[in-house]
């Protein structure tokens, strides 16, 4: 079975900058792989280099196996989304959808019979007339989504497509794009900043660093089984707490012994920081630290809890058990016996 | 209420002002020791010269129009599109025939065009009598593209401003669209009105100049009203009449292409891009 798109030490540079620094990426038929990372990380630029808007200074880009490095942007059969909804102006919802058919030479009934059918998959029926001027943004993002599905991609590209819509639109339609892709069972490449976007929508995650790979996953995976500190800095809510390597694979933390996570072997008495999520604590009334906010989640509550030494931990408890941990309540806060990950100690600030 | 209050006198000093003009104008031409006629007009649109003239300036315009627009969209889209570094100096050299003087600008083409008589040999010779045919005067059509160069590229640049050129083009070329395609499918059709006023503000100019032409030896329709004027000061000043109710005409006509469908293409494409925008603003805040 061929990979649909497969990045090979991607390299490119703006200047001094170093945009992708060899990237490595095989992207499954019909998976969805969202790029993540933070601003200048190199996942726009990855993604503009599979469209074929930017050309890399160095490694291969193979599609279906055939290296597409230097095909042009129109030659290579992508369909793409814009963060911008990218609507031709001059043209009805359902002659947008049918661009691509046009400048293909598809005849004027199909192409019409097509629009109409993508209008339908997208939620637009009717609305083929409209010009994009006369559509909200939710409807011209869809009616892009359809234009861009309309010739039938090999791989489709999105954009951060959700990030010029309001938080309700938003939400509805990143489960319409993930219906609709699985529907199709088209291979997407979709570019976001928003982790939740991300976790919520892809087969896998790309976390990107410094134009450099740090570590593709399922979104579980990612979340649970981070492979570096930036990750499970970067990826959901991170406590850094200081720990004690105890023997190789063991470190001690709040009193507690817990099995490093990974194969890292550590010296005896280094100091660490232990990174731990918020559910990763259990707490009890009563103890020496206290709770400084409690803030009511649904079925969890975010408690913010100063310890003894100092220390600030955020800790998640299901809301049943949050009775009586309001601000100002003494409690006793443990990790569970779960395998952690560690990170060199961080320096204190100030 | 107030702010009718205040406009009213503004725009009946505005209207005074255009209007006093035309109205004397038109009372010049239409009374008479016999009292009022319009002989005159009758007259001036059965000269030979009036239709010769007014065809010869509109063909010039038409032309200038043409070869600036086919000079300047290109232009504007390269630069936006893959050298917006050079923006200024394009800007810079396009604004030059303003604060060039007309005259100036014709003693240099005088000055060229007197080479002829040293080319006579040459096949160059071909192309100055080319360039300076008493009938369609190729000259007149470079000398007055240059001096449309503000006009044009400051329609064309604001009309590039008001839509979101890359991405509209990165859109077309990911659906498969060729450059040719891209550029006369989407980029054209958006730039309608800016290429549609770029083009009324030259046709306009090239209607109503007469120093560069009188210069040169050419008669197009002003140097032709003028040069009447001498002799027949009546059909002069209905002849001006005339062409003001044509260039009036033709400029609706150039409006009314392009409106339409443009203009609320161009007023979605600035409120996606306010959008835009406000939401880099929030980015970056």
């Amino acid at each position: 079975m061929t990979v649909p798109v497969q990045l090979k030490q991607l390299r490119r540079e703006f200047g001094s900058t170093v945009a992708l620094d060899g990237l490595d990426l095989d992207i499954a038929p019909g998976e969805l792989v969202a790029l993540l990372g933070p601003s200048g990380c190199g996942k726009t630029t990855a993604l503009r280099i599979i469209a074929g808007f930017e050309s890399a200074d160095g490694g291969e880009l193979l599609m279906d196996g055939q290296d597409v490095t230097s095909v042009p942007a129109h030659r290579r059969d992508i369909g793409m989304v814009f963060q911008s909804y990218s609507l031709f102006p001059n043209m009805t919802a359902a002659e947008n959808v049918a661009y691509g058919l046009r400048v293909r030479g598809v005849s004027s009934g199909e192409r019409a019979a097509r629009a109409a059918e993508l209008l339908d998959l997208v939620g637009l029926p009717g609305r083929g007339g409209h010009y994009p001027h006369q559509l909200s943004g939710g409807q011209q993002q869809r009616v892009a989504l359809a234009r861009a599905l309309a010739i039938r991609p090999r791989v489709l590209l999105l954009d951060e497509p959700l990030s010029a819509l309001d938080a309700k639109v938003r939400l509805t339609l990143r489960e319409e794009i993930r219906r609709i892709q699985l529907e199709l069972g088209i291979t997407t490449v979709f570019v976001t900043h928003d982790q939740e976007e991300a976790l919520s929508m892809a087969d896998r995650v790309a976390v990107m660093r410094d134009g450099r790979l740090e570590q593709c996953a399922a979104p579980s995976e990612l979340y649970d089984r981070p492979a570096t500190p930036f990750v499970a800095e970067f990826v959901g809510t991170m406590n850094r707490v200081p720990g004690v390597v105890r023997d190789g694979s063991v470190v001690e933390v709040f009193g507690r012994r817990l099995p490093v996570h990974g194969d890292a072997v550590l010296g005896a008495g280094t100091e660490v920081d232990v990174l731990l999520r918020p559910e990763g604590f259990g707490v009890a009334p009563g103890g020496d630290a206290v709770v400084r906010v409690a803030t009511f989640l649904g079925a969890t509550t975010r408690l913010h809890v100063a310890t003894a030494s100092g220390l600030a931990v955020k800790v998640d408890v299901p809301s049943w058990e949050a009775n009586g941990l309001t601000p100002g309540a003494s409690c006793t806060v443990r990790p569970h016996e779960k395998p952690v990950l560690v990170a060199e100690r961080a320096v204190p600030v100030g | 209420m107030a702010r009718m209050t205040s406009r009213g006198p503004v725009l009946g000093i505005a209207a005074l002002y255009f209007l006093v003009p035309v109205a004397a104008s038109l009372w010049f031409t239409i009374a008479g020791a016999d009292g009022i006629g319009f002989e005159v007009y009758a007259k001036g649109l059965g000269s030979d010269g009036l239709t010769t003239s007014l065809l010869r300036s509109v063909s010039i315009g038409l032309a200038t129009v043409a070869l600036g627009l086919l000079l300047m969209v290109p232009t504007v889209v390269a630069v936006a599109l893959r050298l917006p570094k050079l923006r200024r100096v394009v800007e810079i050299l396009c604004m030059m025939p303003l604060v060039v003087p007309p005259i100036a600008l014709v003693a240099g083409v005088a000055t060229v065009l007197s080479w002829q008589q040293d080319l006579a040999a040459t096949p160059l010779y071909g192309t100055f009598q080319a360039l300076i045919n008493r009938d369609f005067p190729l000259i007149l059509v470079i000398v007055y593209t240059v001096m449309s160069l503000p006009f044009l590229y400051r329609s064309l640049d604001a009309g590039l401003r008001s839509v979101d050129l890359r991405t509209l083009v990165e859109a077309a070329r990911s659906l498969g669209a060729s450059r040719t395609q891209t550029l006369l499918q989407v980029i054209a059709p958006n730039l309608r009105q800016a290429v549609m006023g770029g083009a009324v503000l030259s046709l306009a100019m090239v209607l109503g100049e007469y120093s560069v032409a009188s210069v040169l030896g050419f008669e197009p329709f002003a140097v032709w009203m003028v040069n009447v004027g001498d002799s027949e000061a009546q059909l002069s000043v209905a002849a001006a009449m005339l062409s003001l109710l044509f260039t009036w005409g033709l400029l609706l006509l150039l409006t009314a292409l392009a409106g339409g469908r443009t203009r609320s293409s161009s007023r979605s494409s600035s409120r996606s891009r306010s959008r835009s925008r406000s939401r880099k603003q929030r980015k970056t805040a």
